[in-house]
């Protein structure tokens, strides 16, 4: 009887074990070894680490990703919010904006960088032309200013819906009587925010943050697509430099590595931001 | 009032660059090269004609339903009994067990590329349905795991227990109680389940290469094969908009449950 939890655990487990757990094994083991074509692998330690974090292409693809993640989630965790905020509580208008809002999250993410591209490139995009009316040259595949707010533009388009979405979810669940409590107080808008509707968002607020770090680290197929991480490397993000590292690289140890450190980055990242938030959230609570 | 200008404001954000798309898909070649028209002047089908006539994209679609649906079967089975484990018993280590499941979640596929290529070449899976399938696990399972869970534990123990006082056996009591309850936790699991299955592309393009390629890298690979043939891209890409805006369309009213419940 006490064994009963695991044989329900069993199929989940078994399915870990192939498609994550095994997986993160070999990494591990290849992360230690040298192994160049033709020769004997052998063990070389951290070698293949302490290379990859001196390697300069690593250190700008880390740089530009947790720029790129910083921008994300201080434009798009605001704007999403303030949406919410924005959306009719009830009526037709629900509906339609949900449907709306849905659309861009059910794309699959290169037809996303595939929209974009259409949209901006200099011979049949509208964009650029757009730009010449006003007289400002805009290319995506020439200047890394463009390429980069271009990223992020479809970044912000094809997420913000998501955080829409699970605040306008969050704000549901307020019960009406605190709004009410706050309008006898006669508390200004801006308290009746910070106050009533902040904290009662906190839960809901973690979700959105970590799903969109985790996600924006993530980050392949769109930029893939849409610049093929350049112009130069000036949107080669984590995860085009470590899928070249283990495509196109002949050292697998140093692919392994670059796949472990990546790994360790997300998981270190999310947790800290987690605790952060929590606490953040509890002082707020405290407060009110 | 004012304040949901903003919203429009923002949802016409959202459907400029897919009317352009949109746009595209009905237009010749001719006038897309040619000149910046808002709206297909010379109004055309020929592009959907094309993919829908062609073997290579058609073998897309269908290999991308034939492995997201192979996923969101592994998925299901798996995460059902785990997440009933989960929900309703303490055993030692479940809550370290739990955060394991989910940081695969955060894993990034680009990680993964390498062993999963090993692992499956050892096994003969490559480009096969399989590889794709079990290798979307990664993230999807997790997943499952957790927005199950989140269902279960809304249903209140004694169900269970009145169910057994009433000399329901285990698998009677699955069968016709407990599915039945879960019925909307089951249909948003294998909603989101499906979806990051149909819009994943790294691991569907290393695992694969010609008899299994699903339609994100029929996409990728003739996007890079040069020759631009731009109204046959955007007309696959309104094609590969569709399943998913159906699904959306079926489930829509399960989704707000999964939605309020604030495990999505």
């Amino acid at each position: 009887m006490k064994q009963r939890p695991w044989l329900f655990l069993l199929p989940a487990l078994l399915l870990v074990s192939i498609s994550a757990f095994i997986p993160l094994m070999t990494v591990m083991n290849y992360s230690q070894l040298t192994l160049l074509p033709g020769t004997q692998p052998y063990f070389s330690g951290l070698e293949n680490f302490v290379a990859i974090l001196q390697d300069p292409a690593f250190q700008g693809a880390l740089g530009r990703q947790f720029l790129f993640s910083f921008l994300v989630l201080i434009t798009e965790i605001p704007l999403g919010l303030g949406l919410a905020l924005c959306m009719p509580k009830d009526g037709p208008g629900v509906g339609v904006s949900l449907v709306l809002l849905g659309i861009p999250l059910l794309i699959p993410w290169n037809v996303v960088g595939i929209i974009w591209r259409v949209f901006t490139r200099s011979d049949i995009g509208v964009l650029p032309e757009v730009f010449e009316w006003v007289g400002v040259t805009y290319n995506v595949s020439q200047f890394t200013g463009d390429a980069w707010w271009t990223v992020l533009a479809m970044d912000i388009w094809h997420w913000t819906p998501l955080v829409v979405l699970i605040c306008y979810a969050g704000l549901q669940a307020i019960p009406e009587e605190y709004y009410m409590a706050a309008k006898i107080d006669r508390a200004s808008p801006w308290k009746t925010f910070r106050y009533v509707t902040l904290p009662n968002l906190r839960g809901v607020l973690i979700i959105a943050v970590l799903l969109r770090l985790m996600d924006s680290f993530k980050i392949y197929a769109e930029p893939f697509v849409l610049t093929g991480g350049g112009p130069g490397n000036a949107t080669t993000f984590l995860s085009t430099y470590t899928s070249r590292m283990a495509i196109g690289g002949f050292q697998m140890g140093r692919g392994a590595a670059t796949s472990l450190i990546y790994f360790f980055i997300v998981i270190l990242l999310s947790f800290v931001i987690y605790i952060i938030m929590l606490n953040l959230g509890q002082g707020a609570g405290e407060e009110s | 009032m004012k304040k949901q200008y903003y919203l429009i404001l923002f949802l016409v954000f959202l459907m400029i660059p897919i009317y352009w798309m949109l746009n595209m898909s009905f237009k010749p070649n001719s006038e897309i090269l040619q000149q910046l028209t808002f709206y297909p002047h010379q109004f055309t089908l020929s592009n959907y004609e094309e993919i829908l006539s062609s073997e290579f994209w058609r073998s897309g679609y269908i290999n991308s339903i034939s492995m997201s649906l192979m996923n969101v079967t592994f998925v299901t089975i798996a995460a059902l009994p785990a997440a009933y484990a989960f929900s309703r018993w303490d055993f030692r280590g479940d809550k370290h067990l739990f955060f394991w499941f989910l940081t695969n979640r955060m894993a990034p596929p680009a990680a993964f590329m390498v062993p999963f290529f090993i692992l499956y070449s050892n096994f003969n899976l490559i480009d096969t349905y399989w590889a794709v399938a079990l290798a979307h696990c990664l993230f999807n399972l997790p997943l499952a795991i957790w927005i199950l869970e989140g269902f279960m534990s809304g249903i209140p123990k004694e169900i269970d227990e009145m169910a057994f006082i009433d000399g329901h056996s285990f698998p009677s009591f699955v069968w016709n109680i407990f599915l039945p309850l879960i019925t909307p936790g089951i249909a948003v699991t294998a909603f989101f389940t499906f979806m990051f299955s149909w819009v994943e592309l790294l691991l569907a393009r290393t695992l694969t290469n010609e008899a299994a390629q699903p339609i994100t890298v029929t996409l990728t690979r003739s996007l890079g094969a040069g020759g631009w043939d731009w109204g046959v891209l955007a007309a696959a890409g309104v094609l590969a908009m569709v399943p998913g805006a159906i699904i959306v369309y079926l489930v829509r009213d399960l989704l707000a449950t999964g939605f309020s419940m604030g495990r999505v």
